[in-house]
């Protein structure tokens, strides 16, 4: 027996990678997340020719539906969310691995029935008794699920006739726990029947093209390293703004808030990946290592009152609808204490970073949806103009726009046309939608396939997520002793105390 | 819009597309290449059809090179389209006399900077590529063997001319058979000692499948002729066994290996426009399709000079 592929050649880049043979199995069916984003990517995915020959997928879920029920469903949100066009050659190929068992977590029987169909489709389909379970269901029911992925035997392969064992893998989803206690616990559960390599953790937005972009810019160019340091930048902004509120996720919501919601594992990872040190490796465990290590010197700023601030959207005008405010949403208690805004000033303590502070904001019904990270660089020491010509010159800065209009964007001075010599902001830009003749896929296509390939780079590992607890905790601690989150207009961009945060250091934030 | 400028000059044109942008609103920065197509006045509309079909998402700029009535006296004429089918603008140069035995004079001027330029002939294969003037302005030169009236022959031609930057868009039809392969190779199995390649007839891209699995494999694997559409089957003899890999219908593959299921998989022919767009994704030197064509290039010798 041969192992290496003679077939495959590091200098052939035509050639995608490709899954190998295995089994989807997604509980959660019903949720709104499998059917705009996984059924639509899994199909993507079939579409580009990525997933394996035979390649399965199973629904679990309480319905009650035949195979063909679920196939409808997923047959009704590919052709309404994938990105690429329908082709029904494709969806006849991965239909006819479409499976569906329906059950209760609780139910044992349901489990062995999982158990019976995957075990036909390896004999049917040459899935080769690889499977990766998805777990797009509230962290509540994880204790369920996994003890019963292991009382049914599904967490644990056999080892084949040629001796090699089958993966198992399972996907979860966040929040990874709601304080640093709840996520060691969850951890636990998970880590009791799956070894923390088969333990993928899906935060979407490290599947964006514009955040991996980050690590190029940064590491594979020589002109932006000498000044991403305290010598020339002058603070961060790292922003993801919303302009919905709540919707029907109230249940979910409130007790939560914008800062575990979003801080404590978008922005926080943003963050790492732009403050962290080169590593020495692009592989899974050298990336991880220089996100740690920054997220462990990441250090709250003294006094909690000044360099925080929470808010929660009240009635108001966005985007040219009358829509309520959180207080009076459905499922809100009305005297929630849940904010909707959340801004955090926080330091790194290392040598790149003393003395540069990074602010991090994230909120519902802000005037419009974008998320970003913004390097605000400091003023020329001096300026051979006068004071009147440079009036109108703000901060040189970097922005990195994660969403919409995925690119980065250069601001600097430069002369006003005309006789007088005038300095004004102007743009320098880059689109990823123009410079490429290749689409970005979705963030959930490059992740799913990751796990298929078992890719473990872009996944943050649970260390990551319990150092991102300690940071946030304390923050959360002192919220829920002092008093409430203040009010603002939904449309407005924030309470009044993040824009006193920011003017305290002489600082605005970036207009949204 | 379109902007029709007869006896005209390039700096006419270059005016004239800097006027109809500003009247768009927009500036050129945004493109990302320039595409010059080589071709006559019979087949430029389906090559600007896939042209503009690969260039909609990413805006280029496509130059189309036509030569016309070299009796004639010197003449330019240009059909410029802005903002209509694809984001990006849309020159055909149409050249008369003896105009046409330069006319990288006049493509040379209209190049975008900094951008690469990529040269595609949809309907013929010249002898070498890179010495060809229109291919010389070029990083990356695209032909097409199965335009040729001899496709084999045209891809021996291209092995002995080759320079880092060539390509071919029969190879880049073997892309999806050849990942399917590597895929199916992915799993363990006993060591390929032959195998074939069955194809329609003068099929290029069966020829450069079978050299690339040649190569691979380091064993011969040979061609077939069948009853088509394009490559209908791929097999590989092992001492487990036989893997066959049949597609007779054009659209869907079936995969056998001892001891496993029959697996399917969509594996559909693609169009010049996704042919287009996979070329245009990466323009470094493709090493793996220079090693093809060398192994082709020696299989093809052996065979002439056995008796």
């Amino acid at each position: 027996m041969s192992t290496a592929n003679p077939l495959r050649d590091p200098r052939d880049r035509r050639i995608p990678r490709v899954a190998g043979p295995c089994v989807l199995v997604l509980f959660g069916v019903t949720g709104d997340l499998s059917r705009k984003k996984l059924m639509p990517a899994v199909y993507d995915l079939a579409n580009r020719g990525l997933l394996p020959p035979g390649f399965s997928l199973v629904g679990f879920a309480r319905r009650d539906w035949e195979h063909e029920d679920f196939a409808q469903v997923t047959h009704d949100a590919v052709k309404e969310h994938a990105r690429t066009p329908f082709n029904d050659t494709v969806w006849q190929q991965l239909a006819e691995g479409i499976r569906f068992v329906p059950g209760e977590f609780a139910d044992d029987g349901a489990f062995d029935r999982l158990a019976q169909t995957v075990a036909q489709l390896d004999a049917e389909r040459g899935t080769g008794g690889n499977y990766a379970f998805y777990l797009s269901v509230p962290p509540k029911f994880f204790p369920d699920v996994v003890a019963q992925l292991k009382r049914s035997g599904l967490s644990s392969p056999p080892a084949g006739p040629d001796g090699r064992r089958p993966w198992r893998r399972v996907v979860i989803e966040k929040p990874f726990g709601h304080d640093l206690a709840s996520a060691r616990q969850l951890n636990e559960i998970v880590n009791s029947v799956f070894g923390s390599d088969s333990v993928f953790r899906i935060d979407h937005y490290l599947g964006k093209e514009t955040v991996q972009n980050i690590l190029a810019l940064r590491f594979a160019n020589t002109m932006y390293e000498p000044i991403w340091n305290r010598g020339y930048v002058d603070h961060v902004q790292i922003t993801m703004a919303e302009d919905i509120g709540i919707g029907g996720r109230a249940g979910y919501y409130d007790g939560i808030g914008a800062a575990r919601d979003v801080i404590q594992n978008h922005l926080l990872q943003l963050m790492a990946l732009t403050a962290m040190e080169e590593p020495v490796s692009f592989d899974a465990a050298s990336l991880r290592a220089e996100k740690e290590k920054v997220l462990s010197a990441v250090r709250l700023p003294a006094d909690l009152a000044t360099g925080t601030a929470r808010g929660q959207y009240a009635a108001g005008w966005q985007g040219g609808i009358e829509v309520p405010g959180f207080l009076d949403e459905e499922g809100i208690a009305p005297d929630s204490h849940t904010e909707t805004y959340a801004a955090v000033k926080l330091g790194v303590d290392t040598r790149r970073w003393a003395g540069v502070p990074f602010y991090l904001r994230t909120g519902k019904r802000l005037p419009r949806r974008m998320s970003e990270i913004a390097l605000l660089f400091q003023r020329a020491p001096h300026l051979p103009f006068n004071a009147t010509d440079t009036k109108e010159l703000g901060h040189n800065a970097m922005v990195i726009r994660v969403q919409p209009d995925e690119g980065v964007t250069v601001r600097f001075g430069s002369k006003v046309p005309g006789s007088a010599m005038e300095v004004r902001d102007v743009n320098m830009d880059f689109a990823y939608g123009e410079s490429f003749t290749e689409n970005s896929p979705e963030a959930y296509e490059r992740l799913l396939l990751d796990v298929l390939i078992g890719d473990p780079p872009l996944f943050p590992r649970h260390q990551e997520v319990e150092l991102s607890w300690e940071v946030l905790d304390p923050v959360e601690q002192f919220w829920a002793e002092h008093g409430k989150p203040d009010q603002y207009p939904a449309g407005s961009a924030g309470p009044p105390s993040a824009e006193a945060l920011m003017a305290r250091d002489g600082r605005a934030w970036r207009r949204l | 819009m379109t902007i029709d400028l007869t006896e005209t000059t390039t700096s006419a044109i270059i005016d004239a597309l800097r006027q109809a942008r500003l009247r768009l609103g927009g500036v050129a920065s945004g493109m990302v290449l320039t595409l010059v197509i080589v071709t006559d006045e019979g087949a430029q509309y389906d090559a600007v059809r896939a042209a503009s079909g690969a260039g909609r998402q990413h805006p280029c700029r496509i130059l189309v090179v036509i030569i016309r009535r070299p009796e004639h006296p010197s003449r330019l004429d240009a059909e410029i389209r802005v903002g209509e089918t694809s984001p990006g603008e849309t020159v055909l140069l149409r050249m008369y006399g003896p105009l046409g035995q330069h006319a990288d004079s006049v493509v040379a001027p209209l190049l975008l900077p900094d951008t690469p330029v990529v040269t595609w002939w949809p309907g013929m294969v010249p002898p070498i590529p890179s010495q060809d003037p229109m291919g010389a302005l070029a990083q990356r030169r695209i032909t097409d063997a199965a335009a040729a009236d001899s496709p084999r022959g045209a891809l021996v031609k291209l092995a002995a001319g080759y320079q880092p930057g060539d390509t071919d868009l029969a190879w880049t039809r073997a892309t999806p058979w050849r990942s399917l392969l590597a895929a199916t190779m992915d799993q363990p199995s006993a060591a390929v000692t032959g195998g074939t390649v069955s194809a329609e007839a003068g099929n290029p891209t069966a020829d450069l499948l079978a050299a690339w699995l040649s190569h691979g494999f380091g064993a011969e694997i040979g061609t077939e002729p069948s009853a088509g559409p394009g490559i209908t089957e791929v097999s590989f003899t092992t001492d487990d066994g036989e893997i066959l890999i049949t597609r007779p219908d054009g659209r869907v593959a079936h995969l056998r290996r001892p001891g496993q299921p029959e697996r399917r998989v969509a594996l559909h022919r693609r169009d010049t426009t996704e042919l287009l767009e996979e070329e245009l994704r990466r323009l470094d030197p493709d090493d793996v399709y220079a090693d093809v064509l060398e192994q082709l290039r020696r299989t093809q010798a052996s065979t002439v000079a056995a008796p």
